[in-house]
């Protein structure tokens, strides 16, 4: 008779590390603030960049997290994302152009309602498209990787070169609303009025859709069906629809995103969709293709850095955003918060 | 003969015999049969595309993976030659060490993406090739003190390749003997080279192997074959290739830019070109790229004249003007998505069949 194989259980703590790593993203973000405040000489200079990097992850964010939900969701890979960006600053732009005498007034009510018009329409607008995209160019190619990238890349030509038909090929210049021009200041720093209102809008999208992703019935669904779409499907729910309105919805903030860098920007050009694709990817890859937090936290730290390092190497800032997609890569090969698949 | 010079890879279609073999015709006897400045040069460009365009076909059509930094590759030869050109003087050896140090780093800079991108998920690929390719055209448009910035660098070339060198005063069938004429058939001759060369690689075993993967990569992982192994190395060596057709680009313009090599335009082109000559196939290749480029050379013409006579239409003469060829490109490159996925050459070799 063999003996027992010897089995001491033994009571261990989790380590620090263990404890930690779930929240290792955050602290990143922390961590890189911190960065910022010991590289940067000023702490006012400090200020106003990480206002305006806060500003610019935001406005990223925005635009990115339509494409990562469609993926997580039916694994559909979307390179027109970047058009309903155009689309959605143009038509904004277009209202507020119209709009003139609303903007050009000094009063902050009248202008909020202005920007609010034009954000409504242009998430509209976007939202529609969005609609009629998924009908048209998507629906065809479920399932199948290469073609999505091919099919979509071509629709993202085609809406480029009918916003060229319609809005002519010149780049607009606009100018902001009158009571968002200019800055306040801050314990010495200057904040642009209109990057603290980008960081407020981008603040209440990432909560509404948290609070809806976690609190309702339908981010129930959505949450489910990103982690087994069979399984809802098998319960009853017609995961299509589901996934018709989360094109829709993204397709909508990747619109209102469009808007709010074309007035930061102060420029929109047919081509701005196709540029803000290249952030939007590198924010979608580090925070885990198919999760929201993790694209949160991924446009906040490539907001950040950016802002941090054009303001102490402007040379490098160009690659210093592909860096910190190497470098979370190496660290989690599958983005900062990975999404469970079971399959 | 033929089939050992083609790899055993014959046309199989009638039509499609003929059409390449008048392309070859056509291409080989350019300067004689269109004389005129515009004419060979639409040729060179036609020749450096098929290059560019059957290499990158061997990532996407062999392969099954999607790259955005194919310009990139592609400029990184163009880039190669120029600098070379500038700081060595002219003379074949610049040409030579040009080339091949541009395709020696489109290799390793090929190899260190798909070593990041590729392990993980062949789609990261796609997006990260497209990342890093923006960055590079903007860092080669910033860092103007080595590249010359937006403006692009001019360059002497050997005088033996320049159109104020002639070999032989007499003229044949009306053309000068100069050495834009040698120019071109150094062009033709590399071209085809490497385009049997890519033709005699996708039908080795290697290539075989790449077939396999595309069509499931599960499965051949499990026969035993390191997938990720083979997915690196068809994209090293379809960079390298771009970047020798990059160089042949700068050896006949004399002049590199980041609008000519880099921009994201011409990578669109190359979509485009591959989709619709048919991808997974060489002689898609042949046929996306000729087509193309006579397109983008005359096609923009013929736009222009049909904008001119809907005149007084609404909106009809925007949506026809000559700008806007690129936008029924792209709804042709839709469409034959859908129904065509396999291209002009995969419909000609289809109708043969039934």
């Amino acid at each position: 008779m063999t003996a027992a194989p010897k089995h001491a259980p033994k009571m261990a703590q989790m380590t620090i590390a263990q404890r930690l790593s779930p929240y290792a993203p955050v602290i990143l973000v922390v961590l890189l603030m911190l960065f910022g405040l010991v590289a940067i000489p000023s702490t006012s200079s400090w200020l106003t960049l990480t206002v305006s990097g806060l500003a610019m992850g935001m406005m990223i964010f925005i635009m990115a997290s339509g494409l990562t939900l469609v993926f997580g969701l039916m694994d559909v890979i979307n390179f027109g994302h970047g058009a309903f960006v155009s689309v959605g600053a143009f038509v904004g732009v277009s209202f507020l152009l119209l709009l003139e005498n609303m903007t050009g007034a000094s009063s902050l009510a009248l202008n909020l309602t202005a920007m609010m018009v034009a954000i409504f329409g242009a998430m509209a607008a976007t939202g529609l498209m969005g609609w009629a995209f998924e009908k048209v160019i998507v629906k065809p190619v479920y399932g199948h990787h290469l073609k999505q990238i091919l099919v979509t890349m071509g629709g993202l030509i085609v809406v480029e070169q009918l916003i060229i038909v319609l809005w002519g090929p010149e780049e607009i210049y606009i100018t902001r609303p009158e009571a968002l021009k200019g800055a306040i200041t801050f314990f010495g720093a200057a904040i642009e009025k209109y990057r603290l209102v980008a960081v407020g809008i981008g603040l209440v999208v990432f909560l509404a859709m948290r609070w809806v992703l976690q609190r309702t019935k339908v981010g129930l669904i959505v949450r489910a069906g990103v982690e087994n779409g069979e399984m809802v499907e098998a319960l009853g729910y017609r995961l299509r629809l589901v996934f018709v309105g989360v094109f829709i919805a993204g397709s909508a903030l990747a619109g209102l995103g469009g808007v709010l860098w074309g007035l930061y920007q102060e420029v929109i050009t047919a081509h701005m969709g196709n540029q803000s694709m290249i952030l939007i990817f590198i924010v979608v890859i580090i925070g885990g293709l198919g999760s929201v937090e993790g694209c949160f936290i991924g446009a906040l730290l490539v907001g950040l850095l950016q802002n941090y390092v054009a303001f102490l190497e402007p040379k490098v800032a160009l690659i210093s955003n592909i860096g910190l997609m190497v470098a979370i890569l190496m660290w989690r090969p599958q983005g900062m918060i990975p999404v469970v698949k079971a399959k | 003969m033929l089939s050992t010079i083609l790899s055993g890879d014959m046309p199989r279609s009638r039509i499609l015999a003929a059409l390449l073999i008048a392309i070859l015709i056509c291409l080989a006897f350019a300067p004689f049969i269109f004389p005129g400045v515009r004419s060979v040069d639409t040729a060179a460009r036609i020749c450096i595309f098929i290059v560019l365009v059957a290499s990158y076909d061997l990532m996407l059509g062999y392969g099954g993976i999607v790259s955005f930094a194919h310009t990139m590759f592609f400029g990184l030869g163009a880039y190669g030659v120029a600098l070379a050109c500038t700081h060595m003087g002219r003379g074949f050896d610049a040409l030579l060490v040009g080339s091949i140090g541009g395709a020696a780093l489109a290799a390793v800079l090929a190899f260190l993406i798909g070593l990041f991108s590729l392990r993980v998920r062949a789609i990261f690929f796609a997006m990260i090739t497209l990342a890093v390719a923006s960055a590079v055209a903007v860092l080669v448009s910033q860092m103007s003190g080595i590249t010359g910035g937006e403006d692009g660098l001019n360059y002497k070339i050997p005088r033996e390749l320049t159109p104020a060198f002639k070999f032989a005063d007499e003229k044949i069938m009306g053309v000068r003997m100069n050495g834009k004429l040698l120019n071109y058939y150094l062009i033709f001759t590399c071209s085809l080279l490497l385009f049997l060369f890519m033709l005699r690689v996708v039908h080795s075993p290697f290539g075989r192997v790449l077939l396999a993967i595309r069509e499931n990569d599960f499965r051949a992982e499990s026969i035993g074959y390191r997938v990720v192994h083979y997915r690196v190395a068809a994209t090293c060596m379809s960079a390298a290739v771009a970047a020798l057709a990059g160089a042949l680009y700068a050896i006949w313009l004399r002049y590199v830019g980041p609008d000519t090599s880099l921009s994201m335009e011409v990578m669109i082109d190359i979509l485009l070109m591959v989709v619709i000559g048919g991808m997974g196939t060489m002689y898609g290749a042949v046929i996306g790229a000729t087509l193309f480029v006579l397109a983008q050379n005359y096609l923009q013409g013929l736009m222009g004249a049909a904008s001119e006579a809907v005149e007084g239409l609404p909106i009809l003469p925007e949506l026809l003007s000559a700008d806007r060829w690129l936008l029924w490109l792209g709804v042709l490159f839709i469409l034959s998505v859908y129904f065509f996925p396999t291209g002009i050459v995969g419909r000609l070799r289809e109708g043969k069949k039934t």
